[in-house]
């Protein structure tokens, strides 16, 4: 068995259009750049993306939405310190926006992964975000449902990983993407060093290789936020 | 209508007097912005754990500029560093923490709190892109949500009402009121004032807030450090 790919142009290449793509990350950290922008480079359109964020500046994430390839957005929080593409996109009309609050996207994507249809959580009770939502009683206090979320595809970033999947993560870009590699159908996973089989230490394994599909190594990956001092844009 | 210029507590000042009450050792939730500042200000012997939403558990002070690992940030996208007892998780784990009632303590800001502890702060209701971040987790499930918020509105408006008029971030969930002129519990549905800053008299701070404020015994100085950097 060996789940690596050479390119990230070939780990994303069979991404079809109107694809729900689940992209790891928040804010810049964890956020798996080479792997978006091969994804732009792919041109598949339609897409419904769950993010934390809705981009930050004109690269990653938000130049996916730039290239207009976006039609609905799923986060809990579209702010940033340059917000303007998906504010413009917005504001146009061009693109739905689907708020939920984070910890509730964090554990629908868990449900996803672990195959629980739903839940109940007390967050947002009582708020617009429960409007229409099953609410139930347990011991004297009332919780919102909230459904799983799944995708087609989901994009990360780690660390380490090795022919089998197994991955290990960078300090707070873990975040989203060890619980996107599980709510996918393929999980593409960019890391910086693919290690041979045994160089993780089984204790280290945050993400166990049966989450993921594809490994792409992409050294030296470039950061959001490094990319947006320098101003730069993609394509 | 009174001019407060000269007497409310700044942003600081207000996170000063926010920072007193967190006992050593507390597992405390600070939010973007404002909040933030709280962490500068814990006393001597009074040791928080902070815990920021993106994962990490006992994080150290922002770096110098230059030295940022952006792979090492907060909840608010800012550099932080490493200390001793730093650990990481995922998101489904640090909502776990939030969810499952770890947290002593949220600090979080507010465009209106009722007497009753509804919140309103993620949205205006007005249009514009709403953002609701951890918050709405964070009211719900914390142990003790305390607010910091200037008393009025920048128009003068009472923030401190009878009933909310934004959507709400929580229901029923503030416990503490740090506002630039008074220190203001909430319980049994009312406002009760603990302190208040000593040049405005009651009639005043009451004809700045939009509900009944009640008092349970004496109404101490709030009294901060001049100059906090």
């Amino acid at each position: 068995m060996d789940k690596t790919i050479q390119t990230p142009a070939e780990a994303v290449a069979a991404i079809p259009d109107g694809a729900t793509v689940m992209i790891g990350g928040f804010g810049g950290s964890g956020a798996p750049i080479e792997l978006i922008h091969a994804l732009i480079d792919h041109g598949a359109k339609h897409l419904t993306v769950v993010n934390n964020n809705a981009g930050n500046g004109h690269v990653g994430l938000a130049a996916l939405i730039e290239q207009g390839r976006v039609d609905k957005l799923i986060c809990s929080f579209p702010r940033s310190a340059d917000p303007s593409v998906f504010v413009d996109c917005y504001t146009a009309g061009k693109i739905a926006l689907e708020i939920v609050p984070q910890g509730t996207l964090a554990e629908r994507i868990r449900a996803g992964g672990a195959g629980i249809p739903a839940f109940y959580t007390p967050t947002a009770f009582g708020t617009e975000v429960a409007e229409g939502k099953p609410i139930a009683e347990f011991d004297g206090r009332s919780y919102v449902q909230e459904r799983w979320l799944k995708a087609d595809v989901a994009l990360i970033k780690g660390a380490l990983g090795d022919a089998h999947g197994n991955m290990t993560y960078r300090m707070a870009a873990r975040n989203f993407n060890p619980l996107m590699a599980t709510a996918a159908t393929t999980t593409i996973a960019q890391v910086s060093n693919i290690v041979p089989l045994g160089g993780i230490d089984p204790e280290h394994v945050i993400t166990p290789g049966i989450f993921v599909d594809h490994l792409v190594e992409v050294a030296n990956p470039a950061q959001e936020e490094e990319l947006n001092r320098a101003e730069a844009v993609y394509p | 209508m009174i001019d407060i210029t000269d007497i409310k507590l700044s942003n600081a000042q207000i996170a000063w007097r926010a920072a007193q009450d967190i006992e050593d050792g507390a597992y405390v939730n600070l939010g973007i912005g404002f909040p933030e500042m709280v962490a500068r200000f814990q006393p001597e012997g009074k040791q928080a754990v902070f815990h920021t939403e993106n994962g990490v558990l006992d994080f150290g002070k922002a770096p110098a500029l230059g030295d940022e690992d952006w792979d090492l940030i907060n909840a608010g996208k800012k550099a932080i560093t490493l200390k001793p007892g730093t650990s990481f998780f995922h998101h489904a784990d640090s909502f776990a923490m939030v969810r499952g009632g770890h947290l002593d303590l949220a600090v979080l800001g507010a465009y209106q709190v009722a007497q009753n502890g509804d919140l309103a702060n993620w949205s205006t209701g007005k249009g514009g892109i709403p953002a609701v971040g951890g918050a709405m987790d964070l009211v719900q499930s914390a142990k003790r949500i305390a607010v910091l918020t200037d008393h009025v509105t920048k128009k003068g408006d009472p923030k401190l009402v009878e009933a909310c008029t934004m959507p709400l971030t929580g229901v029923g969930c503030v416990t503490r009121v740090y506002s630039s002129l008074a220190v203001i519990d909430i319980e049994n549905e009312h406002f009760v004032v603990r302190e208040k800053v000593p040049s405005i008299p009651m009639d005043d701070l009451q004809s700045l807030t939009g509900a009944r404020l009640h008092t349970d015994g004496p109404v101490t100085d709030l009294i901060c450090p001049k100059d906090l950097a």
